[in-house]
């Protein structure tokens, strides 16, 4: 009797002590993310103004805004997305959908995408720029680093989207396919569907990692600051200008601190409005 | 609502009228089984079974579990070409041709031999899109027809009245029983020759379970069904013709076929007797 009671009283106390464990590892996870924001607000929220989103910068960044910077980095982002996602996600939906489980072909691709997925991005800037830039003749252009982004896009994009995919219940593919239908059809209206949120918080994270990405574009897109005005000029990256800023320039911390903070905007409005979207797309789907 | 008075309006054994030879019980095969052995990655699941399925009746095939039942069923429709590692021997006759022949249309098959699963599986999509998403695929576009179909499927399965004002709230709402009617609603929207039933009520309550298995009584005659159930009262209830099968070996094998009556009251193997009467399986 008396054991059962004590046993129950250190039951009780393991439990709150992982209570304890789970709170305190969740709060610091916070604090480090509310401490960075903190940081970057306090350092460049007295520089944000909105003539610094609509202005060209001058005397190299120290002054006036990051108007050009800005549309350098979503049309490298736009030309990365437009070209990795429709290859990722067509090849996500072969390996996942029509290659057997466990077939050299499969194995084969995987394991080159496991490998891309670990090549440090700097190598990426080598190969783009021996690539795209010069094989290529693309030269230091836009296109040049968006080209090169897709390609690191590529596994974290088809990993993400497979995994999706293979996560919707096998019985739906049983069940479609007993009512006479198509795998095409199965999958463009069901399989395709269910695994939409993962595909797109997939493409978030992708985005993610593209937007904040220095190396790789370093030698691809280059770093001229002014106002692009066709994908064949260069263009420089806000990851790159901050960190010109910061490296390079004497005095640039403020404008540094304050894209900093434009950054991490996008990625957050990026974020909210990619979740919005895949909840919207599932709801039109169970609606329509 | 009254199990006893839900299931008596069809008759409770189904032998008597069998006996006397209503039309929708001619003896008329629609399916062959000639020597089908089946087996999930060379492991035999399935030894040479030989039987016929009658058209308008209703077939129980029962034995205990691991025997064979659902890889049977999915034989019949081919649904064991999505599994991966499982082979198929022997021959599926339906209106005289192999349904394991190269140029069979496993589509228009599978729109002829319609199927239930044991677990409910309604697609993750509105009530209306889950019965037009299929009739759509096999050609049927037209709004109006789309509707009225739908609606028929939904009234023959006792669905309509529940769900006619929310046919556009998703499907994975309804409880485990209407969710099962609407999977049989979506087969019969088809028009199926053929309803394959994999426990059917097994995950259902015994009220819900009630209504399925009147709803099954009331396909007899239009449709031809084959259902597996591990509830023989159930089987003796419904069943014209049943079928027995056991593991023996390492393979499940048809061990006696006939009459629902004749293996309930008279069967001429011993294994049969004991699982009819409870003593094995
Ligand atoms: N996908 C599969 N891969 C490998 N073996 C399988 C697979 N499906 C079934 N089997 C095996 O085949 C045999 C028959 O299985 P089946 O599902 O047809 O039995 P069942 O009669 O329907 O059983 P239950 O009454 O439990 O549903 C079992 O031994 C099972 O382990
Ligand atoms: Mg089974």
């Amino acid at each position: 009797m008396y054991d059962v009671v004590r046993n129950r009283g250190l039951r009780k106390l393991r439990e709150y002590a992982a209570q304890c464990l789970i709170y305190t590892a969740v709060l610091l996870i916070s604090a480090v993310f509310i401490w960075l924001l903190i940081d970057l607000l306090r350092g460049g929220l007295s520089h944000l103004s909105w003539e610094f989103i609509t202005e060209l910068p001058r005397d190299a960044g120290r002054a006036g805004g990051i108007a050009s910077i800005l549309v350098s980095t979503l049309l490298i982002l736009l030309v990365a997305v437009l070209t990795a996602v429709p290859v990722a996600w067509m090849t996500a939906v072969l390996l996942a959908e029509f290659v057997a489980t466990g077939s050299w072909f499969g194995k084969a691709v995987r394991f080159s995408l496991h490998v891309l997925a670990g090549v440090p991005s700097i190598v990426f800037g080598l190969f783009g720029n021996a690539f795209f830039c010069v094989y290529l003749e693309l030269g230091f252009s836009i296109l040049s680093g968006g080209l090169t982004l897709a390609c690191m896009l590529l596994p974290i994009l088809t990993s993400t989207a497979e995994a999706g995919l293979r996560a919707v219940p096998h019985v739906y593919r049983l069940a479609a396919s007993a009512l006479g239908l198509s795998r095409a059809a199965a999958l463009l209206h069901l399989i395709l569907p269910a695994a939409a949120p993962v595909m797109a918080a997939g493409l978030l994270l992708g985005i993610g990692r593209a937007l904040a990405e220095t190396a790789a574009l370093l030698f691809t897109s280059g770093y001229a600051e002014r106002m692009p005005d066709s994908l064949l000029d260069s263009g420089r990256a806000l990851a790159l200008h901050i960190f010109d800023l910061s490296m390079n320039v004497p005095g640039g911390d403020e404008p540094a601190y304050a894209s900093a903070l434009v950054l991490v905007s996008l990625l957050l409005g990026i974020n909210i409005l990619a979740m919005k979207f895949a909840y919207g797309l599932q709801r039109s789907k169970l609606m329509s | 609502m009254n199990i006893e008075q839900e299931v008596g309006k069809c008759d409770p054994f189904t032998l008597g009228p069998l006996e006397a030879g209503p039309a929708c019980c001619d003896p008329l095969p629609v399916i062959q089984v000639k020597d089908l052995s089946l087996r999930y990655n060379g492991k035999p699941a399935l030894e040479k079974v030989s039987l016929d399925i009658y058209e308008g009746c209703i077939t129980a095939l029962i034995g205990p579990s691991g025997c064979g039942k659902t890889s049977l069923l999915s034989a019949i429709n081919r649904l064991t070409d999505l599994i991966p590692g499982c082979s198929v021997n022997g021959r599926i006759l339906m209106q005289g041709r192999n349904i394991y022949d190269r140029d069979e249309n496993v589509q228009a098959l599978r729109r002829q031999v319609g199927m239930v699963f044991q677990k409910p599986t309604p697609f993750p999509l509105s009530i209306r899109r889950n019965l037009s998403l299929s009739l759509h695929e096999h050609g049927i576009t037209r709004k109006t027809e789309v509707a009225d179909i739908s609606e028929q499927a939904l009234r023959d399965v006792g669905l309509w009245d529940e769900v006619c004002d929310r046919m556009d709230s998703a499907a994975l709402n309804l409880s485990g029983g209407q969710q099962q009617r609407l999977c049989i609603a979506r087969a019969l929207a088809l028009q199926p020759q053929i309803l394959l039933m994999d426990e059917p009520c097994s995950a259902l309550d015994p009220i819900a379970s009630g209504v399925v298995e009147d709803l099954i009584c009331r396909l007899r005659g239009r449709y031809t069904v084959v259902i597996v159930t591990h509830n023989l009262a159930q089987a003796r209830r419904i069943a014209n013709y049943a079928a027995f099968f056991w593991v023996s070996g390492h393979a499940g094998q048809l061990i006696e076929f006939g009459r629902c009556q004749k293996i309930f009251e008279s069967p001429r193997h011993e294994l049969t007797a004991a699982y009819v009467n409870g003593v094995r399986g």
